[in-house]
């Protein structure tokens, strides 16, 4: 199997598991799960240097969910890395669960940061990169890289701007940002609550190398993090990939529904999304 | 420094260039940025100390550590937001980050960021706020009057109130040591040197009974417990006689000692450099409520108010700080 396939497998996987763990909320943040899916297999199943039985190894890579709410796509992710076992998935927002609706670091092994209150994830990234950096230059660091999961919403927060300089300033070429473009977020569409456009141009001029993909194909994703490493890492330039996604991604029934922050679907629809979740797939592995 | 000017028709006014305004009283005993040389100290000992700044290392002291160690140095640049969530992220790295900026930035404007990024995960990240309570004359935009009532429904966090240079050289390498998060009321620049007169050793979560007094007694902290030692001076000469208990951690509270000399039929006196609201009086208030003891205590401590801005000497006067509004109180309580 080849790369690009092996990381779809791995989206379709997580795919079944967001959708899964929707069904026992009987609501939630699905929609962001499969449209985000394609970006968490790149990165679970390409990019992290991690060791699924021992979560807090120094020399790991560290990815930051940033966007709280997409802990469904990160737990399905967490499981697909073998960091917690499938089985525990279905106890997702259940009481004295380890994986609580919102992502806590607290809580959840591989969880690195409690996301939730946006725009937070960028600054902590930016004080982990620099931290990896200065114990690698002291002699007791490794080359860990540091992933930044943030969403289009985020971008209205300031100190995801604060954070952007922050990394230029610094020059962290171990630091990558992963931004979701959904075009939504709480109250409608970003462009009717706050236009964040133009997304490119502005990380640009933060001074960050900037690509700009769609979020949803497996083979653009995996260039653009190839490119990231090439170009910017050995400049000491941070890195930002752009995704554009779709929410629902894989499941016509909500990809075509009216979009919605958070999503409700009815009980008898769970197994009809499974369903066109796998005939999509059939096929289409990396797509 | 302030100085006296006179104005055409008025009584001389005192001027004050407040960013380098120290409450130091002429001719007093003083050591110069003892947090920034403690710092440098500690971290001679401690290789997992760095340092950041939000564009206010010169005013926070900081500057000597940045000098001392470069790159182990941070500076954010003036966004406290990402100063707080890097430091969250340099101690997940398992360094020992202290970060400082104002008061008033680490209160209120980034108040989320110290929250959720640093105490709710238990990080050893020490903040350092500059200008705390009344001690700048710039008005409400730099003065930090309700820190403490901010900062005390913020699980995890210690919160120390420093009296003077002793207290914070002793307190830097202890707030490093300990696990959790800290916030400090950074005083700064040439700060007085008090408690070395008074056999005093600093130790986190402690209070400490600096003097005795039959009369009255007064629970202290920060820069009011220098104020609390001159007034009880002061009225020894009225034949009052005066205890003085100095609490610098204001959470964990160290109820037990200052309970202890409460439970005494003495005048009660609270000392601070705080609003009257949530700070050290609510906090010896609560301890007093909950020990069951039906005991009044008298609050000194600014009034729940924005406060004018002015020269430190008239507003410490005009807002109760002073020697002599603290010891015409206890007159007038006394009767």
């Amino acid at each position: 199997m080849g790369r690009i396939e092996r990381v779809g497998a791995a989206a379709n996987r997580i795919r079944h598991h967001a959708l899964n763990m929707g069904e026992v909320q009987g609501q939630g943040y699905v929609g962001q799960a499969l449209g985000a899916s394609d970006m968490l297999a790149a990165v679970y199943a390409d990019q992290l240097r991690y060791r699924a039985d021992d979560p807090e190894w120094e020399g790991r890579d560290r990815f930051l969910l940033s966007t709280g709410h997409y802990a469904i796509g990160h737990y399905a992710a967490l499981a697909e890395a073998g960091i917690i076992p499938v089985e525990e998935l279905e106890s997702y927002g259940s009481d004295d669960s380890r994986l609580p609706m919102s992502g806590m670091s607290t809580y959840t092994p591989g969880m690195e940061i409690s996301g939730g209150s946006l725009g937070h994830g960028l600054s902590i990234a930016v004080g982990i990169a620099l931290g990896l950096r200065h114990r690698a230059h002291v002699g007791e660091g490794s080359s860990a890289r540091v992933y930044n999961f943030l969403s289009d919403g985020e971008l209205d927060e300031g100190s995801t701007w604060e954070a952007a300089m922050g990394a230029h300033h610094h020059q962290l070429g171990n630091l990558t940002a992963m931004v979701d473009i959904n075009a939504l977020q709480a109250d409608g569409k970003t462009d009717t609550v706050l236009r964040t456009e133009p997304v490119t141009e502005k990380w640009e001029a933060f001074g960050w190398y900037t690509q700009r993909v769609d979020g949803n194909d497996v083979g653009a994703l995996l260039a653009a993090f190839d490119n990231a490493a090439a170009q910017a890492a050995a400049v000491g330039r941070p890195s930002v990939i752009l995704c554009d996604t779709k929410v629902g991604r894989g499941v016509p029934l909500l990809e075509e529904r009216e979009k919605a922050h958070f999503m409700r679907i009815e009980e008898h629809e769970w197994q009809l999304c499974r369903k066109q979740l796998t005939a999509g797939s059939n096929g289409k592995a990396g797509r | 420094m302030t100085t006296v000017t006179a104005s055409k028709g008025t009584a001389p006014k005192l001027k004050t260039s407040a960013m380098i305004a120290s409450f130091a009283d002429p001719g007093q005993k003083t050591s110069s940025a003892p947090f920034g040389h403690a710092l440098v100290k500690a971290a001679e000992a401690d290789p997992r100390i760095v340092g950041l700044t939000a564009d206010l290392g010169k005013y926070t002291d900081m500057h000597i550590f940045a000098q001392a160690f470069p790159e182990r140095f941070f500076q954010m640049g003036m966004a406290e937001q990402l100063l707080f969530g890097a430091a969250a992220g340099l101690a997940e790295t398992g360094l020992v980050p202290f970060a400082s900026t104002y008061s008033v930035f680490a209160a209120r404007r980034a108040y989320d960021f110290l929250c959720l990024d640093i105490a709710e995960p238990n990080l050893n990240v020490n903040i350092v706020g500059g200008l705390p309570g009344l001690t700048t004359g710039y008005g409400p935009s730099h003065q930090a009057t309700e820190d403490m009532a901010i900062f005390r429904g913020m699980p995890n966090l210690t919160i120390v109130d420093p009296c003077d240079s002793v207290d914070i050289e002793q307190a830097v390498p202890q707030l490093a040591a300990s696990d959790g998060p800290t916030y400090l009321r950074l005083l700064r620049g040439n700060v007085p040197t008090v408690l070395d007169e008074y056999g005093y050793t600093f130790e986190l979560g402690k209070a400490k009974v600096l003097r005795g007094g039959n009369d009255v007694v007064f629970v202290s902290s920060g820069l009011m417990t220098m104020r609390a030692l001159q007034a009880a001076e002061a009225l020894a000469a009225h034949k009052v006689d005066v205890a003085v208990v100095h609490a610098p951690t204001i959470k964990p509270f160290d109820a037990a000692t200052v309970l202890a000399e409460l439970n005494t039929d003495r005048l009660a006196v609270t000392l601070e450099n705080h609003s009257v609201v949530g700070g050290l009086f609510e906090t010896v208030a609560s301890a007093v409520v909950t020990a069951g003891l039906g005991k009044r205590v008298v609050p000194v401590a600014l009034p729940d108010a924005f406060l004018d801005a002015g020269a430190l000497p008239t507003l410490h006067e005009r807002y109760g700080l002073s020697v002599q509004r603290i010891v015409a109180k206890v007159l007038a309580e006394l009767g």
